[in-house]
């Protein structure tokens, strides 16, 4: 797993708990060090003994844990340079939703290492989508539901989301639109980031 | 088949089209005056209508050299346009000219579009433009999405160079270094004996032991042995400069480099009065340790070409001489101290003019009490 993956899990617990709940969750995975870095590649059993840590120290559920995280990644103040690279997906919210097919090639541009799982946006009509997530691991959908959660909320647009279980070896995300976009979102500036 | 004319005449002036298409388009007239100007060109030239200003007056084209004509820009039909901005902020644009088709109005008139190529970043901060001030098949918002996302990337790699850097320093470090007493050890001796042979540089090279340490080990316990370990290491360091190499390089034994030293007299020197402030007693909680040191050293310069492995081996030779003259003092080598080394064969080489035999007066009596 990229090292970006398991640094953003570092970045929500600390940054959320505090410095001893992550000593503890490492611990507790067994690992000896206390950091992960974001340019280097782990095994992928590193993420899940994490995450497996994470549940059982803060006594919640990993699917409940893994949406904080997406949320988390829009919204703190630490990660405006992430919120700012998904806002370059569209001027709207639709629009980004449009542009949700081309991540893994927009996350490949920026980090040629970077794998995320295949995204296909389906377009229900009446603001009804699905976004279809197919990867080697698990629980990239629940990230995706409190990711576009946030983003919505950062656009100014009102939606209704749900993870809809697996298919085959795809997640499903339903998105209901329920107001088009409204002004009262963050203001992103194109020109912000090269300053 | 339309032709290529009836092709350029769909084209044409047609205004609403074409800001949609090319929102940094500009039609002048015959004369060079702006006709109609898309919104985006509008928005970098102030917000105010365009319409009769001189394309020239708001231009610099810088290549190819022009004198501003219509008719020199009809010239360059097709060709690259490298132009800038007269206003503030000088912006840097590239462009491209085509004549306007036969009675196409205005007659005689040329069409420009104009982008902003590299400057698009500083463009976009500098004019507050949205991704609406764009073409929608425009790639500078894939550009600035670019160059922010190899930003951040190239600052996580660099923080990942900066630790690794750091952590390979404390590798090294860790690596040439005793950790009881912060001294160097045995490897970083080697190394530094290793440079200065091979370059050849002079140095004098001081083997120490101590003695009675094992009874301060014995006697008072290893947190004592430990504490005079670090109290030793804190005297050579003093007794020292600080280009030379203090190692540890067994329990109770210490090697000393001296840079540059040719002269014997002040090896001994250092030498005495470092065994001299190494008798003094140490004391640890309520009592005193005591110990003294031997040392046996030997000169580089002594050989024409010196060798680490050789000149230890001699300095050892003289620091047994020292300890069998009764500890507590310091000998140089001399090849005489080979015959009364036992079992040690040959070991000595040509000595120089100026490496005299030993300094320290042989004592032939023993001194009680060493348990080494």
């Amino acid at each position: 797993m990229h090292g970006l993956m398991n640094r953003s899990i570092e970045r929500f617990v600390r940054d959320t708990y505090g410095r001893d709940v992550w000593g503890a969750v490492m611990r507790r995975a067994g690992l000896d060090y206390v950091e992960f870095e974001a340019m280097l590649t782990y095994d992928d059993h590193v993420t899940r003994d994490v995450l497996h840590a994470l549940g059982a120290v803060l006594a919640r559920t990993e699917q409940d844990i893994l949406e904080d995280i997406g949320t988390f990644l829009v919204s703190h103040p630490n990660l405006e340079a992430l919120r700012r690279l998904l806002r370059f997906g569209g001027p709207t919210f639709t629009e980004f939703l449009h542009s949700l097919d081309d991540l893994p090639a927009r996350a490949r541009l920026a980090v040629s290492d970077l794998i995320l799982p295949e995204i296909e946006l389906r377009d229900h009509g009446g603001g009804r989508f699905c976004v279809w997530c197919r990867g080697p691991v698990a629980g990239f959908g629940h990230v995706l539901v409190g990711l576009l959660r946030a983003l919505a909320d950062d656009y100014g647009a009102l939606a209704w989301l749900e993870h809809k279980g697996r298919q085959n070896d795809s997640e499903i995300v339903e998105i209901q639109l329920l107001t088009v976009e409204h002004a009262s979102g963050r203001r992103f500036d194109l020109g912000l980031g090269a300053l | 088949m339309m032709t290529p004319t009836a092709a350029r005449a769909q084209i044409g002036p047609d205004a609403a089209m074409m800001d949609v298409l090319c929102p940094m388009h500009a039609v002048l007239n015959a004369s060079g005056d702006l006709v109609h100007a898309g919104p985006t060109l509008v928005k970098i030239c102030g917000g105010t209508s365009l319409i009769g200003t001189r394309f020239s007056e708001l231009f610099d084209i810088k290549r190819p050299q022009t004198d501003g004509s219509v008719r020199m820009l009809i010239a360059t039909a097709g060709a690259k346009l490298h132009l800038r901005t007269r206003g503030a902020p000088r912006t840097d644009l590239k462009g491209v000219a085509v004549p306007l088709s036969p009675g196409m109005p205005p007659e005689g008139g040329v069409l420009i579009n104009l982008s902003f190529g590299i400057s698009v970043v500083d463009a976009v901060r500098d004019f507050a433009l949205t991704s609406s001030d764009f073409a929608a098949t425009d790639l500078a918002i894939e550009m600035l999405y670019l160059v922010e996302a190899k930003t951040a990337a190239m600052d996580a790699s660099h923080k990942l160079n900066m630790r690794l850097q750091g952590a390979m320093i404390a590798a090294e470090e860790k690596a040439y270094t005793d950790t009881l007493t912060g001294l160097r050890n045995r490897r970083a001796m080697n190394y530094v004996l290793e440079q200065l042979t091979s370059a050849e540089q002079d140095f004098a090279l001081i083997h120490l032991d101590l003695d009675y340490f094992k009874a301060v080990n014995d006697r008072m316990g290893h947190a004592a042995g430990d504490h005079v370990l670090r109290e030793v290491a804190r005297i050579m360091v003093e007794e020292t400069r600080s280009d030379d190499t203090v190692a540890r390089v067994g329990g109770d034994e210490f090697v000393i480099v001296l840079k540059r030293l040719t002269d014997p007299q002040i090896v001994h020197d250092i030498a005495e009065r470092l065994i001299a402030r190494l008798s003094e007693p140490i004391p640890f909680a309520d009592k005193y340790c005591s110990i003294t040191a031997s040392a046996g050293s030997v000169l580089s310069c002594a050989h024409a070409h010196a060798d680490a492995t050789r000149l230890m081996l001699e300095a050892d030779t003289a620091l047994y001489a020292a300890k069998d003259a009764g500890r507590g003092r310091h000998i140089s080598y001399t090849q005489d101290l080979n015959r009364h080394a036992t079992g040690n064969g040959e070991v000595g080489g040509p000595v120089s003019s100026n490496c005299p035999g030993p300094l320290a007066p042989r004592d032939p009596g023993r001194r009680d009490g060493g348990t080494e």
